[in-house]
Order: structure tokens, then sequence, then C-alpha cells
């Protein structure tokens, strides 16, 4: 296993002080006792050093870039991580795929461009879409995680619901693949590029085919995948990626939309991909402040110092994961949140999933949605 | 030499049998410990025959089998699976056929939206004494299977070779 240097180079990892500011702020790193990104850069880019590449922990990286935006050097500490694992080879990855590994199962037998999906049995006739329309919904792999996830209380499938809503309200009737695939992150994450290039040629082939000019997503990991990643492999591509909370801002501004009033607390949490990774950190909250009669509170660590969900690309689900959920969830009861709302089904699924700790659910009050459920529900 | 009558009856059923068809499909069988293994088991002491399409792998439990592992199967090539394992009542650990029952639902939904054919997959409750109903629902399946043609992902498990690895790094962003 040889690592790429000139790669290696860009990522500015040789140039790591060994500060240690990366570790301190890493949200694993708070609770695992073996996890240290400083430990691993070190490890894996100096002196050959035998334990490197070697143990679970390479996996438990969230890639959620709290270490990126605090380090002196600006080392791409995420980028190396990625370069680390694709080297490793996904083969040799010693991490635990959560829920038995049902996800990269699922994403692996979509890379068969011959099978047929039946992924829209939700789509009633309440929800109007078009064949031909400018702009397309690409809602990631949220029926999946219907089936999967309803049973601890989330609904991820009510984004899509939402979303659908928001668009008929704006008489827009959006093109939906059939046959749409999954946007291929978790396969970037974990360093299984020849997967990822395969969902993302059929994603593209069927955009591309469909002429739309505007694909929006409710997803924030389909969001920084179709705009940053596909970019970078495919080169510049014959649509614009939008983000719905920026769709959605841009609406309200322009007084495109009325919305009923509604009371309480909303505080608001920002998903790593959305966030640090894309830099969108201003339409929600832009958006959210178009409510009336409710109150935008921001908990202690938001906006680049938002920490993440405790899970990235469905590995290593440990009692880490639960205890950045737990202190996430805790700092929304501290500012007296009565809605706790994300931009990202993954984010939502994550949290619902800490709430199933009885002591947890005894202190938390307030519900999780989806940014396009708040919007949904107070249409007028 | 002088035809018996048992070679006169293994020349009906020679003659009776059907031509071979050109795909033989894999099927992969989850049997749990306690009563679908041995009633494999007794299906052989007891010279029943089965299609050879089967694999049987050994579980302590149906209710271990999640949809995870069926879909893995999927995904390593194999054409149908097959979960079985105790009766509800006679279950070793008491809950863990209703747990396979609960993951069944969830499965048979993912294996539809993902395009699968509902017949690839099934999940059958055979008590140790049972061994008919075993062999039964192993030609069943086998023959639903041969009908369908094989699993749809053939070829996804191909290993890249290393010309194609280098090419997908090559083009990777630096």
């Amino acid at each position: 296993m040889e690592l790429d240097l000139v790669k290696i180079r860009d990522t500015n990892a040789l140039a790591c002080l060994e500060c240690g500011k990366c570790t301190g702020v890493c949200p694993v790193s708070r609770y695992s006792k073996t996890f240290s990104p400083r430990l691993l850069l070190i490890k894996s880019t100096r002196n050959s050093h035998p334990d490197a590449f070697k143990g679970a922990d390479l996996w438990s990286c969230l890639t959620c870039r709290q270490c990126d935006t605090i380090c002196p050097s600006n080392i791409k500490y995420i980028e190396l991580i990625q370069l680390i694992r694709n080297a490793v080879g996904v083969e040799n990855k010693e991490g635990t795929c959560s829920h038995g590994g049902i996800l990269d199962s699922i994403l692996k037998i979509m890379t068969a461009p011959d099978l047929k999906q039946q992924r829209l049995d939700w789509l009633s006739k309440d929800y109007q879409t078009s064949k031909s329309s400018e702009y397309l919904y690409f809602m990631g792999c949220l029926p999946y995680y219907e089936v999967l996830f309803n049973d601890i209380g989330a609904h991820p499938l009510n984004i899509a619901r939402s979303t659908l809503k928001i668009f008929n309200y704006l008489d827009i009737k959006p093109q939906i693949l059939p046959n749409e695939k999954c946007c291929g992150h978790d396969f970037y994450w974990n360093g299984d590029m020849v997967n990822f290039k395969k969902l993302a040629e059929l994603n593209i082939a069927q955009i591309k085919e469909s002429g739309a000019k505007y694909v929006i997503t409710a997803c924030a990991e389909c969001y920084r995948t179709l705009k940053l990643d596909y970019q970078q492999f495919f080169g510049n591509l014959p649509f614009d990626v939008i983000h719905i909370t920026e769709f959605l801002n841009q609406r309200l501004e322009e007084k495109k939309i009325k919305l009923k009033s509604s009371a309480g607390k909303m505080t608001f949490h920002d998903p790593c991909r959305l966030g640090r990774h894309m830099g969108v950190y201003e339409p929600p909250r832009q958006s959210l402040g178009h409510l009336t009669g409710t109150q935008l509170i921001e908990m202690p660590h938001n906006k680049k110092r938002a920490t993440c969900c405790g899970v990235s690309a469905w590995m290593n689900c440990s009692q880490v994961s639960k205890q950045i959920q737990g202190k996430r969830l805790r700092e929304g009861v501290l500012v007296g949140a009565d809605t706790f709302i994300t931009a990202c089904p993954k984010c939502q699924i994550h949290f619902q999933c800490a709430l199933q700790d009885a002591q947890l659910k005894e202190e938390v009050k307030f519900t999780i949605k989806d940014f396009t459920e708040v919007f949904a529900e107070s249409l007028n | 030499m002088k035809r018996t009558e048992f070679d006169k009856r293994r020349m009906t059923i020679m003659a009776k049998k059907k031509p071979v068809k050109d795909f033989e499909p894999k099927i992969v069988v989850f049997a749990c410990n306690w009563c679908s293994y041995p009633a494999a088991d007794a299906a052989g002491i007891n010279r029943m025959q089965y299609p050879p399409n089967v694999r049987i792998i050994r579980t302590m439990c149906m209710g271990r089998v999640n949809p995870g592992h069926v879909l893995k199967a999927f995904e390593m090539g194999a054409d149908g699976v097959l979960v079985s394992g105790c009766h509800f009542e006679d279950c070793h650990y008491s809950f863990g056929a209703r747990k396979a029952a609960e993951q069944y639902k969830k499965l048979e939904q993912i294996v539809r939206m993902l395009g699968f054919e509902k017949e690839r997959i099934r999940q059958e409750f055979i008590s140790a004494a049972e061994f008919p109903k075993f062999v039964k629902v192993v030609r069943e399946m086998v023959e639903q299977v041969q009908q369908l043609g094989p699993t749809p992902l053939k070829g996804i498990k191909k290993v890249p070779s290393q010309k194609q690895v280098e090419s997908i790094l090559e083009t990777s962003p630096s």
C-alpha cells in the first residue's frame, strides 16, 4: 500500500505543527480513548509507522471538518482521511458497518445498471410531478431510510413529501427520477472510488437525459456530493445544484410564499456537510427568520462550531456516537427550544436514534424536525 | 442380463426427467441450528432428494439473520435466498422467530424497492420433524428462481483490474 505523495502534499499534511488543536476540537476524541486526528496524521505520513493504516479508528473519523476549520497550517484533514481510506482499500476496512451492513449492501446493489428500482410507491396523487420541468428534485435514499428507521420514530420520507408540497405551492411540478441512484457519498468517504464512480456516472447520465437545469436536493450530503465531488471528477456539468434552504430563502425574499404565524422557540442544527463543507450558514437562518411568531435561538455551538450528529457514512456507530448525540441534544434543551431543526435526513435519524435512550428521552422535550417539514406545515 | 423390477422403475424415472436447463440457480439457505438445519439433515438421512442448488448456512437462530445478511448474499451473486427456522412457539430463544418475521417485513419492502422479483426471497418456518416440507420448499424455490433467470446483479462483484483502479485514481482530483 502506497500513498500518493503528491496528493498528500496538496492536503498540507506534511506541514503539521503537532499543536494538537485538531484533537482538541474533535468530537470523537472527546469521548473515545484511542482516537486522535493528530496521531492518525503523524502515523500515516511519517517514518512508515508500523501501526499506520491499521485498526478500526481509521474509520471512526466523522469527516465533519471541525479540525480543518481550526488548523493553523490549513491542513485539509478530511481529504487526507479520504486518501488514506482509499489507499487502505475498502476490502481491508476494519470498521464496523452499522445496521448489519445493510446500507452498504443496498448501495452496492444500486450500482447494477439494469436494476429497475420501485422507489416511488409513496408518491400519491396529492403531489404533482412532471416529466419536463427545469427543476429536478433529487431525493436521495429517503425511501430506504423510511423502511429501515420508521420504528425508531424517524420519518425521512416526510422530507420528500414536504419538499414536494413546497414545490407545488410555488406552482412548480418538479421532475423525479424513477430510477435515481444513491449519490455515492458514503462510498466516497469510505474510500470506495470504484463504486462511487459507477453511481455518479449513472446519476449524471439520468440527470442529463432529463434535461433539468436545476437539481434541488433536501439532503446536505447529496448537495455536497453532487455539487463538489461530481464536478471534481466529471468536469462542469450542465446543471446547477441547489439546496432547498437556498432555494426557499430566495423565494421568501421575493415574497412568493405566504406563511402562517406560529409560536414557539426554534433552534437550528447545522449539518456538517451543509455548513462547514459547503458554507451554507445564513440561508436556513434567514428563511427561518421569515416565520412570524417564532423565535430562532442559537445553541452554544453553532455555525462553524456546530457539533456533528455522531456517525458518518454508516460506519462505526458506537458509544462515542451516542455521547456526541446526547451532548448536542442537551444543548438544545439548554437553550429551551421547542423544535430542533436539521437540514439533513441522517442528522434526523441519528438524533431520533439517540432518543431511544430512556434517560435522554426524559430530558428532551422538543421535537426533531426537518427544515422542509417546518415550512410545509406553515404554508398559507 | 435380466432386468430387475428396480431397473425398470429407474428407467421410467429417467425417461420422465425434464431436460436440464442451462441455468442452475444458486440459492443461499439460512437454516437455524435447532429446527431447519436438523430438518435438512433428516431429509438426507431419509434419502429424500432435493436439488443441489442450495448452499445451506447454519445460524443459531433465524432472528439473527437480519436484512443485511440477505442483501449481502444477493450482492455476492446469489439468485435467491431462503430464510428458515422454527415455528413461533418452538423457537429455542422464544422470541427469535417473531423477530425474524418482523425483520422479514422490512426486507420484503427493501427487496421490492431495489427492483428484485419478490419470489427471490422466501421465509419458511420448518420444524425439525418437517423434513418433507424442507424438501418441498427447496424444490419450489429452485423452480421459481429458474423461471426468473439469473440475478440482475451479475457482474457487480467483479473485482476491477489494476489498470481500471489506476485510471480511476489518475482522474481523481489532487
